[in-house]
């Protein structure tokens, strides 16, 4: 029984890790914009180009049109 | 980028995607439509950031017509820009600035690489769905000016207006979703914890069962004194005002529930009903939240200050400076740009003024002001520079006054009767009676059981399903009318729109395109040399009538034209093929001397006269069915600023017995909304202009009509883009059907009701029963609104 306890003890405040992730996650502001990092995400720096001549190399390809 | 596919987007520009008349102007084996768009792409290529072009087809934004040079002057102002950063150390100054031109992802790309562009600029963060975007810069490396005017370069222009010189307004609360947040977070651990009571636990358990108790009623707390807080809240303002809304009985139940719940641990007598009770206020929650989803992009408070710039030039000892708005005084000189907005009333002093009023009045036709004229703030100018003499200043201008007229402050009508308070009356004063008899009844035969089973009633019988099937079928409409691009405000609306009686529809901007022009000719016919000779001259011209002809006819290669002339307020010339060409008002190319309908531009090639062009704004597409649809169920009326030309065309779209009113000042469309109001109407008006403010403010329903959602529209309930009018009537039969399945979840959760009564009556509702019902109902609630919004909508085909 008192093994029960102890579960209930560490199931609890796994929850409560979870929830604060949640109000910190809120109140940095990262849930009020759910557009642009869904596309920010997918935007690489091109590799730097030593010849600092960009246009030479192939152009990278669309992945959004 | 392949040839082959090169080939085939021949003759639309690479940057902004629109249509080329030529292939002259290259850079690389790309094709612009102007130099403007062309200096972009080489801006980018140099900066090695053209994988703009490859997130999305044609991303830019046209630049044939560029913004003046000194326009960002005012933000060398120091008095500006202290109002408009955000924070400023001898490091680093943060901005942020609106940009109401961002559209995509590619966008988002290059607005997070203008630190590759402009130097100084440390870093740059866009939000999307506000259209914003927070600049970074070296204080002294660059200033604010410079950056406003690459982004301006690029196509992304700054919107500042007076509005941003107020106090900046409290950031968004995020309270709702903490509340949320927490009303899950214990509502999923006391289900958790309250399963081993369902399934019947050892009695020998009787330590972990206690534990269990309490463990609920401590995860329960957060629910009840934070969670739940809106509800009291909200029932509490009711109250003071001396009437019952829905969240009041919902109080009452929270609270019956609570405090029973807590007797049966602490006595030991019972589990509580810890679990439906914060199961029911998690879910209220989600609807809540569903139904007051705002468009953060979108402003429906907007007055005058956000249609006004912030600063305008004025001419000290003939030197040009950057004055805000507040500090003009009668005696200023302004100057006037082209396309630019004339803020103060004042008198012309130089220059010609050829003044759009459209937006202010509703008069389709830019205005002809000669030096010594009257000229109203609101107006914007047409043409070359002129300067203003100015006489009031601009919180004393016509506009001005108008806004600040008693009616547009009041506060639209109070909101109290809605449906969901109606239905709740007849409901609590049912349950209420139910408790009574119930009461009687125990009192009688086993006076133990009064209390259980009253409390058990105000557990089963709040009237939490009906507000969830009211926030959520709400909640579910507004998503599908924003989809289809009609705004809310509020839910509310949308019970107002299921109730109108009559439509009123402003004209210009409304029933018009502001955009879009017809083009007829009547005269002599011209070949179609002599077409493409005019079409060449007119592409020449920024002035909306030239544009327009320019636009609409559809020739092949553009002539060279030289020795071209603008000549404001009158028309244009110039050399084409060898042949002199005049195009302009009547007097301007000495056309005969006949009447003529409405405007036109006429047209003289040589020495001969030739004819006229007529430039209409162009009716939406598809309006008479709708009209005429519209017409079987409403009555309809058209008020318009503008003169009675378009008279006949409007009989013929709205009937003989349809009130056409030209001529109409603000006040007249606001006092014809009135006189409505008064008959017992129920109006919804549709308009898009700041002189149908007041009307829009007046109705009850205010629809502001926008071409964009970027732009500038009046204060409303409601914004629509104006190319989906033609749903209008879809929009309105979409939200007189919201009532229908309101009722609906409403007989639904009298269903639920009776069965839940019939074991509370009884004094026989365990916290089992209570826990299958509640949540059952909720679903059930959930699946019936959503189901059949959404089935409705696609009948519709929203």
């Amino acid at each position: 029984m008192s093994v029960i306890i102890i579960l209930l003890a560490i199931s609890i405040s796994i929850a409560l890790i979870f929830l604060g992730a949640f109000l910190w996650s809120v109140r940095t502001g990262q849930l009020d914009d759910d557009i642009s990092p869904a596309s920010r995400i997918l935007f690489d720096d091109k590799p730097k180009n030593l010849t600092g001549n960009s246009s030479k190399l192939p152009k990278t390809k669309g992945y959004a049109s | 980028m392949s040839v082959k596919e090169n080939a085939d987007i021949k003759l639309t520009c690479y940057h902004c995607g629109e249509h080329c008349a030529d292939d002259r102007i290259q850079h690389g084996n790309k094709i612009f439509c102007c130099q403007g768009c062309k200096m972009v792409y080489q801006i980018l290529e140099q900066s090695d950031l053209c994988e703009y072009y490859d997130l999305n087809k044609n991303p830019g934004i046209n630049r044939r017509f560029t913004v003046r040079e000194d326009k960002f002057a005012f933000l060398d102002d120091e008095k500006i820009i202290e109002k408009l950063i955000q924070f400023r150390n001898d490091e680093q100054t943060h901005v942020m600035f609106y940009l109401p031109q961002m559209h995509c992802s590619s966008c988002l790309y290059l607005l997070e690489n203008l630190h590759k562009i402009h130097e100084g600029v440390i870093s740059t963060q866009v939000n999307f769905p506000r259209k914003e975007i927070e600049i970074v810069f070296q204080t002294g490396k660059t200033t604010l000016r410079k950056v406003a005017e690459t982004l301006t370069g690029l196509g992304y222009e700054p919107y500042i207006s007076l509005n941003d010189l107020n106090p900046k307004r409290p950031s968004v609360t995020r309270k709702q979703i903490y509340q949320l947040g927490i009303a899950g977070f214990c509502f999923g651990n006391i289900m958790l914890l309250s399963f081993p009571e369902y399934l019947g636990i050892d009695a020998s358990e009787e330590t972990l069962l206690r534990v269990f108790r309490w463990l609920s009623l401590a995860l329960s707390l957060p629910v009840v004194f934070y969670s739940a807080m809106p509800y009291y809240e909200s029932a509490f303002k009711s109250i003071q005002k001396k009437y019952i809304n829905i969240d009041a009985p919902i109080v009452l139940a929270i609270a019956l529930t609570f405090i029973r719940s807590v007797y049966e641990v602490i006595s030991g007598t019972g589990s509580g009903y810890f679990d439906s009770l914060t199961g029911i206020v998690f879910f209220l929650l989600i609807g809540r939240i569903l139904q007051d989803k705002t468009y953060r992009s979108l402003s429906f408070d907007r007055d005058y200050t956000s249609y006004f710039p912030i600063a305008v030039t004025v001419l000290k000892e003939n030197k040009p400076v950057a004055v805000s708005l507040p500090d003009i005084k009668p005696g200023d000189t302004l100057l006037i740009h082209n396309e630019e907005l004339i803020p103060a009333d004042g008198i012309l002093s130089k220059g010609k003024g050829y003044i759009d009023y459209s937006f202010v009045t509703g008069e389709s036709q830019p205005v002809f002001k000669e030096v010594g004229e009257m000229i109203y703030a609101g107006g914007k100018q047409k043409g070359g520079n002129i300067e203003i003499l100015v006489i009031k200043e601009v919180s004393q201008s016509y506009l001005t006054r108008l806004w600040n007229r008693e009616e547009m402050k009041n506060e639209k009508l109070d909101f109290r009767r809605s449906r969901a308070e109606f239905l709740n009356r007849y409901f609590s004063s049912i349950v209420f009676g139910i408790a009574a008899l119930t009461a009687a009844y125990w009192g009688w035969h086993d006076a133990s059981k009064i209390w259980p089973a009253i409390t058990a009633i105000f557990i089963v019988a709040c009237p939490c399903a009906l507000a969830l099937a009211h926030t959520f079928t709400n909640g579910n409409v507004l998503r599908i009318l924003s989809r289809n691009r009609l705004y809310l405000r509020n839910a509310q609306v949308l019970e107002e729109i299921s109730k109108i009686t009559h439509i009123v529809f402003d004209k210009t901007g409304t029933l018009t395109s502001t955009e879009n022009y017809d083009v007829e000719y009547s005269g002599k016919s011209l070949s179609d040399k002599q077409l493409a000779m005019i079409v060449s001259l007119a592409g020449q011209s920024a002035h909306p009538l030239s544009k327009a002809i320019a636009g609409k006819i559809k020739i092949g290669k553009a002539l060279s034209v030289q020795r071209f002339q603008e000549i404001p307020g009158k028309g244009i010339q110039g050399m084409v093929e060898g042949v002199e060409l005049k195009m302009g008002n009547a007097a301007f190319v000495k056309a005969p001397q006949i009447r003529y309908p409405g405007s036109g531009v006429h047209v003289c090639i040589g020495t001969e006269y030739k004819g006229y062009f007529r430039v209409r704004n162009h009716y939406r597409d598809r309006l008479p069915a709708v009209i005429q649809n519209l017409k079987k169920q409403f009555r309809l009326s058209v008020v318009s600023g503008d003169n009675e030309n378009e008279k006949e065309t409007l009989q013929k779209i709205f009937g003989e017995d349809t009130p056409l009113l030209f001529h109409q000042k603000p006040e007249d469309k606001l006092n014809y909304i009135h006189a409505l109001r008064q008959k017992g109407e129920h109006v919804m008006m549709l308009g898009d202009g700041l002189n149908d403010a007041g009307a829009l403010k007046a109705s009850h329903v205010g629809i502001a009509v926008t071409e964009n959602s970027g732009y500038f529209t009046p204060a409303s309930d409601a914004i629509l883009l104006a190319d989906r009018i033609p749903l209008l009537p879809r929009f309105i039969c979409m939200a007189q059907w919201n009532k229908k399945v309101l009722f609906a979840a409403f007989a639904y959760s009298v269903i639920y009701n009776v069965i839940g009564l019939t074991f509370a009556v009884q004094a026989a509702l365990s916290p089992m029963i209570a826990a299958i019902l509640m949540p059952s109902s909720s679903i059930g609630i959930v699946l019936i609104t959503y189901g059949v919004t959404n089935l409705l909508a696609r009948r519709l085909e929203l």
